[in-house]
């Protein structure tokens, strides 16, 4: 089997322990002081980086990219702790990375970035990301960024892929209910949307990092800027929750009570 | 006028799922109020039963595309399929339900056809005489109406947003449709789940219960109780048939080397990189303040909590009640009383 060509697609989001809130700015819905919140790399784009890490290393003559759309000082400040988890050649799309942004916007500029990746070997692709971001959340745009590099085999949901000595491979699709599928593909192209993988996050390692280094700083330096916006949409209300609820907070109460109040509702 | 089509795949006996029979409701609700035209569109082995369910509907054509190809989910014929049903109906407006099958490949198609989609609708309406969509951005946490002027416009909705058609069964006239088939590369090997009686996730259970990290954590005497904290768990869904869901830091534990609950793995975890599932009731026990946390219960409708912090940031304000309590100790004559 020849090496693979893994692109990973993701981009930052902002720490999920952050307070955000919907600002209304002049290129459509926003988030408060958004350039100022501390930013991670995706959640399950994350796993995806890591499960193609991992793949790469199991197939002799791979290589991993991870081509992401944000604003290129934000990106630069996520790179720095993820740029020392796994070894990948950086491609960035210089703009919002808003979850407001149209996903067939955000697919046609990835699919750009992708197919003016130097020497990338179509038949032997595979395109990872997340099966859903952290901000838009839609499941949408690698779907369609897929159709767009004439991809046919897609996956969502994915928790595994196993290669095979013939570069076929076997996928893991979340389905209702707790279950799965299983399914197997001939072998590259495919798209693989990854929900949390099997694998832990990989510990900090500095080689790694400054052997990215060295690839990520010049990738930021040539970032094209990438037009991407709300799509036409017209946002009639973007809001917070309103719901507070009155919690009654149950301390005196003895146990025998508590388990019977629970029980009743249950039941009830 | 908006055409809108409802497209909808069957089920392995035939039928339509309840999910998507919501969304049969959504389709009429949208064709009512925009004064508009309502096709269906079925892909399946064989559609004909589902046909027949939906012959009440209001819907003016019945397309179907059926054959050994569609009877399972994957991406390339599942993706042919749908855009052969919207090639015939011609719509300005689909609309699908967001199962995992549909969400996989609503979008290739909407690519394909030079539309736009917005997916996991939890809402859907009419305003103006416009449609206007409901959804939620950032992991639960904001909240959006909006429309937007191209066609076709794909919209997927979730579960539990809108009743279930339930209009009278008839005889449909089906029209056929057929797909241009891809080479096929993919092949469905089968569906892997749990025995029936292993199966802790359960999305329509009336309730929803929240393990979180402290199960596993020292109690009172200095030492862990796993075992305990399992037959705890364990004891509680058997006796109530409730879905169980669980803190990211709980199923992480696992990859960690630490001690973990073994009927525990990530398809349990509610949150952020987890599911927001929907469930009348929520019963959340030894989680703490996070965010992730009240993401993954956003769709909860009654909500309690069982911790020792009466302070606990996540259960105040979010929870209508609260009990301050040793979870291990509450748990258990719970268990007892249900018997």
């Amino acid at each position: 089997m020849s090496g693979l060509h893994i692109v990973v697609c993701g981009s930052i989001v902002p720490d999920p322990l952050q307070t955000l809130e919907p600002v209304t700015t002049p290129a459509g819905p926003g988030l408060k002081n958004e350039m100022m919140l501390p930013a991670i790399l995706d959640p399950w784009a994350g796993h995806a980086l890591f499960e193609a890490a991992n793949l790469a290393k199991s197939v002799a003559g791979s290589k991993v990219y991870l081509v992401s759309l944000g604003p290129k000082a934000k990106l630069q400040q996520v790179m720095m702790t993820i740029g020392q988890k796994a070894p990948f050649e950086l491609v960035v799309a210089d703009g919002p990375a808003s979850g407001f942004t149209d996903a067939a916007e955000v697919a046609a500029e990835l699919a750009a970035a992708i197919e003016a990746i130097p020497g990338l070997d179509k038949s032997q692709l595979l395109v990872f990301g997340g099966w859903q971001s952290a901000s838009r959340g839609a499941g949408a745009t690698l779907q369609m960024l897929g159709e767009r590099l004439g991809i046919t085999d897609q996956f969502q949901g994915v928790d595994e892929i196993k290669m095979q000595a013939d570069g076929s491979f076997t996928v893991l699709e979340r389905i209702e209910g707790g279950s799965y599928q299983l399914s197997s593909c001939a072998g590259t192209p495919a798209v693989l949307g990854w929900a949390t993988g099997n694998l832990p996050e990989p510990p900090n390692n500095p080689q790694i990092g400054m052997a990215n280094m060295r690839l990520i700083m010049p990738a930021l330096q040539k970032a094209k800027p990438a037009k991407v916006s709300t799509g036409e949409v017209s946002f009639v209300a973007v809001e917070l929750p309103k719901q507070v609820r009155e919690t009654r907070v149950v301390k005196d109460m003895a146990l025998e009570e508590m388990a019977k109040e629970i029980v009743d509702w249950i039941r009830g | 006028m908006e055409t809108i089509l409802y497209l909808a795949h069957t089920e392995e006996d035939g039928s339509l799922s309840k999910a998507a029979l919501e969304v049969v409701s959504a389709a009429k609700d949208l064709a009512s109020g925009l004064s508009g035209s309502l096709a269906i569109g079925l892909v399946g082995r064989d559609v004909q039963a589902a046909a027949d369910a939906l012959a009440g509907c209001g819907a003016a054509t019945i397309y179907g595309a059926s054959g050994e190809a569609f009877a399972v989910s994957r991406y390339s014929t599942d993706v042919a399929a749908l855009q052969a049903l919207c090639q015939a109906a011609k719509p300005t407006l689909v609309i699908s339900v967001a199962d995992s099958r549909l969400s996989r490949a609503m979008p290739g198609v909407a690519q394909r056809l030079g539309g736009r989609i917005d997916t996991h609708l939890t809402g859907l309406s009419v305003k103006d005489g416009q449609p206007l969509a409901t959804r939620w951005y950032y992991r639960q946490r904001m909240v959006a109406d909006f429309n937007r002027p191209q066609r076709p416009w794909f919209l997927t909705v979730d579960a539990g947003c809108f009743a279930a058609y339930a209009g009278a069964p008839g005889q449909a006239q089906v029209q056929a449709v057929t797909p241009v088939l891809p080479v096929e590369r993919t092949k469905v090997l089968g569906i892997q789940s749990p025995a029936a009686d292993q199966q802790t996730i359960r999305p329509d259970a009336q309730v929803l219960f929240v393990t979180g990290a402290g199960w596993t954590k020292k109690q009172a005497d200095g030492a862990t109780h796993v075992p305990e904290a399992a037959a705890l768990i364990l004891g509680f869904l058997n006796g109530t048939k409730a879905s169980l869901g669980s803190s990211k830091s709980l199923v992480d534990m696992g990859g960690e080397g630490e001690s973990v609950l073994p009927f525990l793995t990530h398809l349990h975890q509610v949150g952020q990189t987890g599911s927001t599932p929907r469930h009348p009731k929520g019963l959340a026990t030894c989680c703490h303040g996070e965010e992730p946390h009240v993401v993954g219960w956003r769709f909860i409708t009654e909500r309690r909590a069982v911790n020792l912090d009466a302070g606990c940031g996540w259960a105040r304000g979010k929870a209508d009640v609260l009990y301050v309590t040793d979870a291990f100790a509450l748990m258990k004559r719970v268990n007892e009383l249900l018997g």
